[in-house]
């Protein structure tokens, strides 16, 4: 579904990126973990057409998209929830979900009724201006305004940021019942145990680099990850 | 039921920011017409319209684009000459003052809008400060260049030139723009119905644009610009079209301006005058269009009220702008008034209550 052939970006002088190469099967889970800095987000970002390589190719469904914008990406069906929680502040609930379907405008009326189904928490607070959300909320919204879009590939970044342990258990089984009903997900993590046990596979990155890849539970039992990231 | 809710919000905004205009008009026009207000405020009449259409298109860009312009003068500039340049032009061939006056507004609005479009592609790549001081430039770049600027019509057209009166090379022909002095021999077209029909007009667009979807992602990218991306607006795209709208209506205020004086000089349209409209907008309130008009109506007025105390005039100014800004924006003072409305309520619905229980009694 989503293919990334050895992508180089760089901020200025920086090489953020170096030779990158992964790829996302439909109906899967992939984790993209690693620590603070390891380029991760950066991935994603590039993914999305916020960032553009240098060298590579990124193709998402078939089609080469590493020069397109990031705003034609959407009605091709690819959603990107970025880091912290972006909603817009001054809009209420309701308004941050119509936004969601800027793109794509038949039935909002049931896609709203099956977001708040997802949601309830949302549903209550539907006139509620979003920047009085607390943040386990304005995550749920962040996802529910991506979902309004029907993504093919919906890529998260860092959502259990910020997030009390009983929220980001609650985020994350909300991403299992969106696999579960069909959702391809492209997942960034710093939160590696949890990302682990939810993803059928994932890449280890460290310093702009991929160091590692394998399934889920494989690299949840190497040695090394548990070593340098799930605390021995 | 939600729709209808939405609805009314924006109809009652409609209907306050139109009926303000109407009631204006139909209580000022004939006052007007037969001479009962002054001379000195009656010749006021079409600058404040146009210092209205101002106001509410800076809105677009400040209020609802989130952007902070400093150049708007400029368009304001591009339009009043443009404009002149066209009535003069059509003098013979037009003998229709209103139908004139009404091609020189439109020849000011597009030639505005082309700056509008040639401006806003850099400058929209640039956010906050910045972007503040590169219209700042580009507004004194449009006052330099017409500052310097001949152009004179004959019978072979129109001649233009960038160094005196002379190099025109015109036989026989008539000088609009004379460098440094600006335009002069303007005919004096603007009327205060063709202002009110502007403002109208103004309106139309700017609350149509804002309660539209565009209108919406104009808020998104100034809310949140990743956001508003992520959920697949063009951001680029938005941003230049507010920024087009907002100098084509500065370009058309801008003709009207012009065709209310028989002469009018390029240092008109300075830094000064970008700054007045930008007070005007940010003491309305951002993104409040009804704000927007009341408050240019109500500062543009206010110095030719105090004409008597001429010695103190702009320092009374000075006062009630900083005393509007603080009751408007403190803390303290939003809390103060709050209280102050509630008690007062209460003091109402108690009295009522009263005289229904004597009624009832």
């Amino acid at each position: 579904m989503l293919r990334v052939d050895n992508i180089n970006v760089y901020y200025g002088q920086i090489h953020a990126l170096k030779d990158i190469s992964l790829e996302v099967q439909e109906h899967e889970i992939v984790a993209l973990i690693g620590a603070n800095g390891a380029g991760k987000s950066t991935t994603l970002r590039t993914i999305s057409g916020l960032l553009r390589s240098k060298t590579g190719s990124i193709s998402f469904l078939n089609e080469d998209i590493s020069r397109t914008e990031a705003y034609k990406l959407v009605s091709k069906g690819m959603a990107h929830v970025p880091e912290g929680r972006r909603i817009f502040l001054q809009m209420t609930v309701l308004e941050n979900l119509e936004m969601g379907a800027y793109v794509n405008s038949t039935n909002i009326k049931e896609d709203i009724a099956d977001v708040f189904d997802r949601f309830p928490r949302l549903k209550h607070r539907r006139n509620q201006i979003a920047g009085t959300l607390s943040g386990g909320e304005q995550q749920m919204l962040a996802i529910g305004r991506a979902l309004m879009s029907h993504p093919k590939l919906l890529m998260l970044d860092e959502p259990s940021m910020g997030l009390s342990p009983i929220l980001v258990q609650q985020i994350f089984d909300i991403i299992k019942e969106l696999h579960a009903a069909g959702t391809t997900i492209l997942l960034v993590e710093q939160n590696a145990e949890m990302a682990l046990q939810v993803a059928d596979r994932a890449y280890v990155l460290e310093s702009g680099r991929i160091k590692l890849t394998g399934t889920g539970s494989e690299l949840a039992q190497s040695d090394e990850i548990k070593k340098a990231y799930l605390g021995g | 039921m939600e729709k209808i809710k939405n609805l009314n919000k924006f109809t009652r905004t409609n209907i306050r920011a139109y009926g303000l205009i109407i009631l204006a008009f139909i209580v000022l026009f004939p006052l007007q017409s037969t001479g009962i207000i002054s001379n000195s405020i009656s010749g006021q009449l079409v600058p404040i319209c146009t210092y209205i259409v101002m106001a509410i298109s800076l809105n677009l860009t400040v209020g609802f684009l989130g952007e902070l312009s400093l150049g708007h003068a400029g368009f304001m500039s591009v339009g009043a000459f443009t404009g002149v340049i066209t009535a003069i032009c059509l003098q013979e061939v037009i003998p229709s003052a209103a139908l004139r006056l009404l091609i020189a507004i439109i020849a000011g609005g597009i030639a505005a809008g082309v700056a509008g479009f040639l401006i806003g592609i850099p400058v929209l790549r640039l956010r906050g400060d910045y972007l503040a001081i590169v219209t700042l430039a580009f507004g004194e770049i449009i006052k330099n260049i017409i500052n310097c600027l001949y152009v004179g019509v004959d019978s072979n057209g129109l001649h233009m030139s960038m160094t005196n009166a002379e190099a025109l090379g015109m036989i026989n022909g008539k000088l609009i723009i004379n460098g440094p002095q600006g335009a002069v021999g303007i005919t004096k077209i603007a009327s205060f119905t063709a202002g009110i029909l502007l403002i109208l007009f103004a309106l139309f667009i700017i609350l149509n644009l804002v309660n539209s979807k565009s209108g919406r992602a104009v808020t998104a990218i100034r809310d949140n610009r990743i956001a508003a991306e992520s959920v697949g607006i063009s951001v680029t795209r938005y941003k230049l079209t507010a920024f087009i709208i907002s100098a084509v209506l500065a370009g058309m205020a801008g003709a009207l301006y012009a065709m209310n004086f028989s002469t009018i000089a390029a240092k008109k349209f300075d830094f000064n005058t970008s700054i007045l409209i930008l007070v005007f907008v940010v003491l309305g309130g951002m993104g409040n269009i009804v704000g927007s008009i009341v408050a240019t109506a109500l500062l543009y007025i206010l110095p030719e009220l105090l004409r008597e105390y001429a010695d103190y005039r702009m320092l009374i100014y000075a006062i009630v702008l900083i005393l509007v800004m603080l009751l408007t924006n403190s803390e303290k003072a939003k809390q103060m008034r709050e209280r102050f409305v509630y008690k007062w309520k209460k003091r109402l619905r108690k009295n009522n209550d009263q005289q229904e229980g004597l009624k009832n009694g």
